[in-house]
């Protein structure tokens, strides 16, 4: 465990506490950016450069700003008058702490993971865009087959009804 | 200790007068790192870039306020400011010295903060704003040799860093509680995150014929001449297409005219830092600057050859000038585009994005690929000169749909 490590993982871990505790919406949808950010840093220490990267540009760029927008577009901006805290959260610590754990203690006795480490491959991102345009070809081609699919499935939905039913939308 | 600064001087002796106008800086940082311990080289080896880039592109940020004010005061038929010279002079410099009242009245004015703003994302968003502005600065090759971080993936972490730009605008929107900063903070969000595409798709297209992320790899593609003339990417039909491209997505990511709709202060005041006074709204302000700059170098880099000469007989010239002159030059047509044409309306914005520059990208990247796989000979430029061609005519006529526009009237204030 390194010093820059340690400095990345609590911020990442504090933020992550934040988003879940805070009262306000928008608030909580930031600490989650600060999250995202440190996750790319988590990723950039191992110099995995490319997922990096693209953690920050498809995590802090665009799904951060699709949440406030969410927020926005389906609730006002007062925050809300009820506890954060859900009445069993005592319980609920109990219970997930157990499992982590029970899962922790599967996973470093399991006998599914070489005792020995690695050496750190190679991944550059010229290799990473050679392995997923040769060996990973038809796996990204399928990808971009089903988020076409999404997309043209989001402007069906966006697109504008006929003039019939404009009255029974606006009464929902 | 003394024989590496020998051996520093002997290396730099043994270039040309001109290699050495040219890598005089990178040999004073050389000169600087020798001269301390080993252990703190890293450290010092990037606080001296850093105060490079934050003492250089500020300077250029603070000239070229007074040339944009001068600039639109000529294009408008007035004076730009033309007062402030050297005190208890005469001497007036033209009215240069204006940045430095400037500066002084945004350091000493009152910072409100609204009463209901929230105050902490309030103070935080130009912060947010500056920090990844600079951070840009990091992957650029401002001159031979001359890049502060020159890694694998320069190119993703422009943009990666770019996008974090958009969540700043919110954060400033959002927390000033005020309606016009929101409506600002969601046109730009949206104008942004629409022109992103565009930006970055004709940036595919450099990335395919050099096979490399990294920026240095990039402009060292271009740094070759033919009868004299240099091999900018802007030069082939796929490049030129590119650089229009990235050059209007460029005007809308950096918020200028004529995608200047978030700020726009005949509608909503100033946007999304309506609510912002005194040096936050420098901070904004230098943000942007700054923002534009990288965006115009990052431009440079991919389609106008980085800090290499246009012909090869101007080499002679150090290429940090090159870069500099390059970045100054386009800022100019930045400025005399600001005041020539006037804003666009929402939906054109968005038309123009999705219906007329994606496509077209879209094409572009495709003629990227048949260039690179056809056989360098005349033959190449005709099919892809044609394909953009067609392209471009099918998409404008399609843009252009049923409008009829009818016989151009002009009228003249008498």
């Amino acid at each position: 465990m390194s010093l820059p490590f340690i400095i990345i993982a609590f911020v990442t871990l504090f933020a992550a506490a934040a988003a879940m505790s805070l009262r306000n919406l928008v608030h909580c949808a930031l600490a989650l950016t600060v999250t995202f950010a440190g996750l790319a840093a988590l990723y950039l220490n191992l110099d995995a450069q490319f997922v990096g990267f693209a953690q920050i540009l498809v995590y802090v760029g665009a799904v951060a700003i699709l949440i406030v927008f969410a927020i926005l577009l389906t609730r006002s901006g007062d925050s809300p008058n009820q506890a954060v805290l859900a009445p069993g959260w005592f319980y609920g610590i109990v219970i997930s702490a157990t499992i982590f754990t029970a899962l922790g203690w599967a996973v470093l006795n399991s006998g599914a993971l070489p005792k020995q480490i690695l050496a750190a491959p190679e991944a550059t991102v010229k290799s990473i865009g050679e392995a997923l345009m040769t060996k990973y070809v038809l796996p990204l081609e399928v990808i971009g087959l089903l988020l076409t699919a999404a997309m043209i499935g989001a402007v069906v939905i966006a697109l504008k009804e006929p003039a019939k039913t404009e009255d029974s939308g606006r009464k929902s | 200790m003394s024989e590496q600064i020998h051996h520093a001087f002997e290396a730099f002796q043994r270039l040309t007068l001109v290699e050495k106008t040219d890598q005089l800086f990178v040999f004073l940082k050389h000169l600087i790192l020798v001269c301390i311990p080993e252990s703190l080289q890293p450290l010092v080896s990037g606080l001296l870039s850093v105060v490079l880039i934050m003492s250089v592109f500020p300077g250029i940020f603070a000239i070229i306020t007074v040339i944009e004010r001068k600039g639109l005061g000529r294009i408008q038929n007035r004076y730009g400011p033309n007062r402030v010279g050297i005190p208890f002079t005469k001497i007036r410099l033209c009215g240069f010295g204006q940045f430095i009242p400037d500066g002084i009245k945004s350091l000493t004015k009152e910072d409100i903060v609204p009463r209901d703003a929230d105050k902490i994302v309030h103070f935080l968003a130009p912060i947010v704003m500056l920090i990844p502005v600079l951070l840009a600065y990091a992957v650029l090759p401002f001159g031979k040799n001359m890049t502060v971080s020159d890694f694998d993936a320069g190119l993703l972490f422009f943009f990666a860093v770019g996008g974090a730009v958009e969540l700043s605008v919110f954060m400033a929107g959002w927390s000033s509680r005020n309606k016009y900063s929101m409506l600002g903070a969601m046109r730009a969000i949206a104008q942004m995150i629409s022109y992103e595409i565009p930006l970055i798709l004709s940036a595919v297209t450099v990335v395919m014929i050099v096979g490399s992320l990294k920026l240095t790899d990039i402009v060292a593609a271009q740094n070759y001449y033919t009868l004299g003339v240099a091999h900018w990417f802007v030069f082939t039909p796929w490049g030129l297409v590119g650089f229009i491209l990235f050059f209007i997505a460029s005007l809308a990511e950096s918020n200028r005219c004529p995608f200047d709709l978030p700020e726009a202060e005949s509608e909503i005041i100033a946007g999304y830092f309506t609510e912002y006074s005194g040096f936050k709204f420098a901070l904004f302000f230098l943000g942007e600057y700054l923002g534009m700059f990288a965006i115009i170098g990052l431009g440079i880099t991919l389609f106008l050859g980085g800090w290499t000469a246009p012909v090869s007989f101007l080499t002679f010239i150090p290429s940090y000038v090159w870069f500099l002159g390059k970045m100054i030059g386009i800022v100019f047509v930045f400025i005399w585009i600001r005041g020539t044409l006037p804003r666009l309306r929402m939906d054109q914005l968005m038309n123009l994005a999705w219906k007329f520059m994606l496509p077209l990208a879209l094409i572009n990247i495709l003629v990227a690929g048949i260039w690179h796989f056809m056989c360098p000979d005349w033959q190449r430029w005709l099919v892809c000169t044609a394909i953009i061609f067609g392209a471009y005519v099918v998409l404008g006529r399609g843009l252009m749909g049923n409008q009829k526009l009818g016989k151009r009237t002009y009228r003249f204030a008498e």
